[in-house]
């Protein structure tokens, strides 16, 4: 250490302390300044200094904006799960709002809860892309084009009091640029719309990025998800007792065109975007295969046999 | 250093806005123009951002620029630049987080944006701090005045919008305005970016460049007889 430094061991006020740093630092660093630019020496030093500021500035800025950032992210998903539920409205507290949505863990192979992992530590989508939590979908029965769908989904159940209000069901597929992610919300029936809110994606504004109109968002509720009618497009499922459940035919789905709404089968038709046939049949298709027996279709069979 | 407007300051902050505009005289930063500009709140979050970064890099790199080896120089910006950037973007995430969703990839790109590159190296390298935050000041904002400018005219013809807010009610919600969809595409943006470099230029005729190569007159050639 050259004999100049000497920092006044009484000087406790932080700006002393800072000038008596800085006033080190300098020293410390003369001898570098002083040499020529474009020395092998200098270039070396100036490099390293920079990279440790830099360094410095952005993981703290990381650190200490982090919780912050984490509590965005999760207001923001429970505000999603909120909407298509009904249950928010601008003002509303998120949290006391909340207390009413219970997550639950469903194994989508089988249809019942899976009591032995957290819901509060369960990513569904993150999970959708480790191999050891996800299968992958084969080409002819990806039709929602999402390649790997997870074993276990998280879904929300809202309660009023004891009884069972409503489901809520994360969906994603792929539209016209983008996968798109979502919540669908079904009555305790199990087929009757709630909401749809595909809160993540990346449409053409204005086109297929109408899907987050409140407009068309609203066309949805009291739509039927399932047509039990047709004999032949029963799919019947063995549950573990033995006995048959009915899944029953998805015939949601976008269509070109007002739906009029006195014609038979419009309960199960919702206005496509306009300008947006593509985005519209990834919707079509991302309800088609998350109803399915490959997505929620067991859970909510029994659901419906559970009801009676 | 002295931090006041001098007459020479003040020129450094307003020749960028329309004498010396970045985007419409120097066509630069046009990527970034196109992709954040069809609603007017990622516009405007947008240009905040990049007005910022380009401000506080030019003024950093201005402070160390008698020291930089020229050998690392432009590594030396980047690492400036790039550091701030970051912490732009996690600012964004904690305080805007809707907006920061919506700009996504964007504002990590404004590392790569010629406006910034460009001020760091054509003037930052060679002036004051001061000053330099000045012109980063004053570039940012002839970016964000295009970039405004753009944003408006397409959400507004575009989707009706302003910010938003319902404008002209639309036709499919029984309103009497028919949306032009063009104008919610990026190509879009290019042709209203060439419409406004074409009304600056005529404006002031000054910005319009010399022809790189003049058509030379015919010679020899007497109405369509060969020689």
């Amino acid at each position: 250490m050259p004999e100049s430094v000497k920092i006044n061991p009484e000087a406790v006020g932080f700006k002393e302390k800072l000038s008596g740093y800085v006033e080190t630092a300098q020293v410390y660093a003369q001898p570098y300044l002083d040499l020529p630019n474009d020395s092998f020496k200098k270039t070396v030093a100036v490099a390293l200094a920079l990279c440790l500021v830099g360094a410095i500035v952005v993981s703290g800025s990381a650190v200490i904006l982090r919780p912050l950032q984490d509590w965005n992210k999760s207001k923001d998903e429970k505000v999603n799960i909120l909407e298509v539920a009904e249950l928010y409205q601008k003002g509303t507290d998120v949290e006391a709002a909340f207390k009413n949505v219970e997550p639950r863990i469903v194994d989508l192979a089988t249809g019942d809860y899976v009591k032995d992992v957290d819901p509060a530590n369960y990513d569904q989508w993150k999970a959708a892309k480790d191999p050891a939590q996800s299968e992958s979908i084969p080409a002819d029965k990806d039709i929602a084009s999402i390649k790997r769908k997870p074993k276990y989904a998280k879904i929300y159940l809202v309660k009023e009091g004891d009884k069972l209000k409503s489901v809520i069901l994360p969906v994603n597929g792929y539209g016209l640029w983008s996968t798109m992610y979502g919540f669908m919300a079904l009555e305790a029936d199990g087929e009757t719309v709630v909401g749809m809110n595909l809160y993540d994606q990346a449409e053409t504004p204005g086109l297929g990025g109408e899907v987050v109109n409140p407009k068309w968002k609203a066309l949805w509720k009291g739509k039927k998800v399932y047509n039990f009618s047709g004999k032949e497009v029963h799919e019947s499922n063995l549950s573990e007792k033995g006995q048959t459940i009915e899944i029953g035919e998805v015939a949601l789905g976008l269509v070109k065109g007002s739906v009029d709404p006195s014609k038979a089968g419009s309960e199960y038709q919702v206005d496509a975007l306009a300008g947006a046939t593509l985005t519209s049949r990834g919707v079509s298709n991302l309800v088609q295969y998350w109803m399915s027996k490959e997505g929620y279709g067991l859970y909510l069979a029994k659901l419906r046999s559970a009801r009676g | 250093m002295e931090l006041e407007l001098t007459e020479e300051n003040k020129k450094v902050l307003v020749e960028p806005l329309v004498e010396n505009n970045p985007i419409t005289l120097q066509v630069l930063g046009i990527c970034s123009a196109l992709a954040v500009t069809s609603q007017l709140s990622t516009a405007l979050i947008m240009s905040l951002a990049l007005t910022s970064v380009t401000a506080f890099s030019s003024a950093g790199i201005a402070f160390i620029r008698n020291h930089v080896p020229s050998s690392i120089r432009i590594i030396a910006q980047m690492v400036i630049i790039a550091s701030l950037v970051i912490v732009v973007d996690q600012l964004l995430k904690a305080f805007a987080y809707d907006v920061s969703k919506q700009l996504s990839v964007f504002v990590g790109l404004i590392i790569t944006n010629c406006i910034v590159m460009g001020r760091a190296e054509a003037y930052a390298m060679k002036n004051p701090p001061w000053e330099s935050f000045l012109d980063g000041i004053g570039n940012g904002l002839g970016y964000s005045l295009i970039l405004i400018t753009v944003a408006v005219i397409r959400e507004l013809f575009g989707s009706g919008k302003l910010l938003g807010i319902d404008v002209f009610p639309l036709v499919k919600d029984g309103g009497w305005y028919v949306p032009n969809g063009l104008l919610l595409l990026p190509p879009s943006a290019f042709f209203l970016i060439g419409l406004i470099i074409w009304a600056v230029r005529t404006w002031k005729p000054k910005q319009v460049e010399k022809a790189d190569f003049s058509i030379q007159p015919a010679h020899g050639i007497v109405h369509g007889e060969a020689h």
